[in-house]
């Protein structure tokens, strides 16, 4: 039987690693797809390629096909996103000595978004100069989550501190050299500030806004609805590579898998902390983070609507759209828990029935109403505790609007 | 013609290249052309030179960092749009195909644009030729070093002339549908492993 030759775009990112399983450990090859991965440089790239065709589908920032979606780029096609790649895997890294002046202004060495937070609000207000935050694309979730966490802090973007767009690999550079403060940024580039740069992690995202999505698969929605079998095996292929990955027996070698040049380029040991959890937060410091990257439990691949809607609120927040009802409609709609379904269902694998959720409504793991099986999602919703319902997207909004 | 008056920034931090673009367009008679190899430079360019178009190299892992500060410019007084038209779809993919991405201060003249877009992409395309022929040479010298190395393998294990191991490798690689320099390399790596330690 010949392969079906299908073509991805990726970035050197930990959460590239459930397309990277697919191909290597053959849950592609074994749903009749060749699937070969093009490392990128530029999250541009990776949307212009895709919107072009060059690539079928890529990894991508969550918030990416939803501003396709919408227009806001040059090259705009309409995309879908019928799969998430994962939960959390970012992180807020300082240099060492922002973290010295939080420390002393009270911010504990736990990850803590909240105390965190304060301490930065208070050595904000200390600060002669404006402290500069890199972050790796205007539209990405680590964009909307850092600013998320300072306004819920008190600091505003642009008026406190400055937000500039670095790639990713080059931030513990930019850490190093003093070009920036801190950034938000995913793994492994963490660990690899604190290991290179001597920098500190302050805050996570999964302490900022728990089990929420950070990467996804993203593909046109002319191309995904003409190749809908395609589609399908590609669910299923990545699915049993998220299944694998969740296995803590294999994160060695995964660690391993990733560590290569053509993948990540970088020692296993940087790896491995994004997959256990283990975290050296620097200066000595330990923390132990078990929901930092979730790669399938509670329902981790699953496109909530209400995940696009969130981000789409914050592209209103932040004045890149303006609000319209039909515009939060045709956000949610980019992502597609119809063709996730309908992916899986002959494995006969647990998945939530409803399309969407209130964020913030659960704060212990809990049993939700799901296709087969028993499913157990959650906790889930942001550190200031407010919550997020997606039909009520507009007074959400309105409430977001004084600083 | 006024498209001379066009102020054009070139971003490559392949000096090489860069110049190779920016007399390109000189000899089309832009005068008003800056080139900025170090990254770091180009918000200070931008603010002094407010250029009309862009050209980046689709390589630079600064694209999306040069986007966001469009987004921020002062400078620009218009948003910028990424290439002169979007339908022109034969024109977006010869310039992705090629490695280039341009910018456009939106209301621009696509006859006054497109000039700029395909002389950048036909210098590209000139420079990636020159490249890969020298890597090609590169690579035929190292394949005949390794095919050099594997006939003395067989010179002194075999007793075999030079012109019969060759024959040998060629009948070979013939046999496994392989390339004669990969069973070279083969015959070169097991003859490591198995020889003498040194």
């Amino acid at each position: 039987m010949s392969l079906i030759a299908l073509s991805a775009g990726f970035l050197p990112l930990l959460d590239s690693v459930l397309l990277v399983l697919a191909r290597e450990k053959g849950f592609a090859a074994a749903e009749g797809l060749d699937l070969h991965l093009v490392k990128e440089t530029s999250w541009a790239n990776i949307r212009d390629r895709a919107a072009l065709g060059h690539f079928d589908f890529a990894q991508m920032l969550a918030p990416m096909p939803i501003a396709a979606t919408l227009g806001l780029n040059p090259l705009s096609v309409p995309m879908i996103t019928p799969m998430m790649l994962g939960l959390g895997n970012n992180g807020v890294t300082v240099s060492a000595g922002l973290w010295a002046r939080l420390a002393d202004a009270g911010a504990p060495a736990t990850l803590a978004a909240g105390p965190v937070g304060a301490a930065l609000k208070q050595v904000v207000a200390s600060s002669q100069q404006k402290l500069r935050f890199g972050v790796v694309h205007q539209t990405s979730s680590h964009n909307y989550e850092l600013r998320y966490w300072l306004m819920a802090s008190g600091i505003v973007p642009e008026r406190d501190i400055e937000i500039v767009v670095l790639p990713p690999p080059l931030l513990p550079e930019a850490l190093g050299s003093g070009g920036i403060d801190g950034y938000c940024v995913g793994e492994p580039w963490n660990t690899v500030g604190v290991k290179n740069a001597g920098a500190h992690i302050a805050t996570v995202k999964a302490a900022i806004w728990r089990s929420s999505p950070d990467k996804v698969i993203g593909m046109r929605a002319h191309w995904a609805e003409a190749n809908s079998d395609i589609v399908a095996g590609l669910i299923r292929a990545v699915h049993h590579a998220a299944v694998w990955c969740g296995e803590s027996v294999n994160h060695q070698e995964i660690a391993a898998i990733m560590a290569a040049p053509h993948y990540l380029g970088l020692p296993a040991e940087l790896i491995l902390p994004a997959l256990n959890g283990q975290f050296d937060i620097g200066g000595g410091a330990t923390a132990m983070v078990p929901e930092h990257f979730v790669p399938y439990a509670g329902a981790a691949n699953f496109p909530w609507t209400s995940h696009a809607a969130w981000f789409y609120s914050q592209m209103v927040r932040w004045g890149e759209v303006e609000h319209k009802a039909e515009r939060a409609r045709a956000a949610a709609m980019t992502f597609r828990p119809d063709v996730y379904r309908s992916a899986l269902a002959p494995l006969g694998v647990p998945m939530p029935l409803a399309d969407s959720k209130v964020e913030g409504l659960l704060s212990a793991p809990t049993e939700v109403a799901s296709t087969a099986g028993t499913l157990v999602i959650g906790p889930d919703g942001f550190f200031d505790g407010v919550p997020f319902d997606p039909d009520q997207v507009e007074a959400y909004i309105a409430g977001q609007r004084a600083p | 013609m006024p498209v001379q008056d066009l102020a054009i920034l070139v971003i490559d931090e392949n000096r090489i290249r860069a110049s190779i673009i920016e007399d390109g367009l000189r000899e089309a008679g832009h005068a008003r052309v800056t080139v900025v190899n170090e990254i770091n430079e180009v918000a200070r360019v931008i603010e002094r030179d407010m250029p009309d178009v862009v050209v980046i190299d689709l390589e630079n892992p600064n694209r999306d960092r040069l986007e966001h500060f469009f987004t921020l410019s002062r400078a620009l007084k218009k948003p910028i749009a990424m290439f002169v038209d979007r339908s022109d779809a034969s024109a977006i993919e010869a310039a992705v195909e090629a490695g280039v991405s341009a910018y456009v201060v939106d209301g621009l003249k696509k006859e006054r644009v497109k000039p700029i877009l395909d002389m950048a992409v036909s210098r590209f395309n000139a420079f990636a030729r020159l490249t890969r022929e020298l890597e090609q040479a590169r690579s035929e010298l190292e394949d005949r070093k390794v095919i050099d190395q594997a006939k003395a393998i067989l010179l002194r294990t075999r007793g075999l002339s030079e012109a019969d191991a060759y024959k040998l490798l060629r009948k070979t690689a013939m046999n496994q549908n392989r390339r004669i320099v990969d069973i070279a390399q083969s015959l070169v790596t097991a003859d490591s492993l198995l020889g003498p330690e040194e």
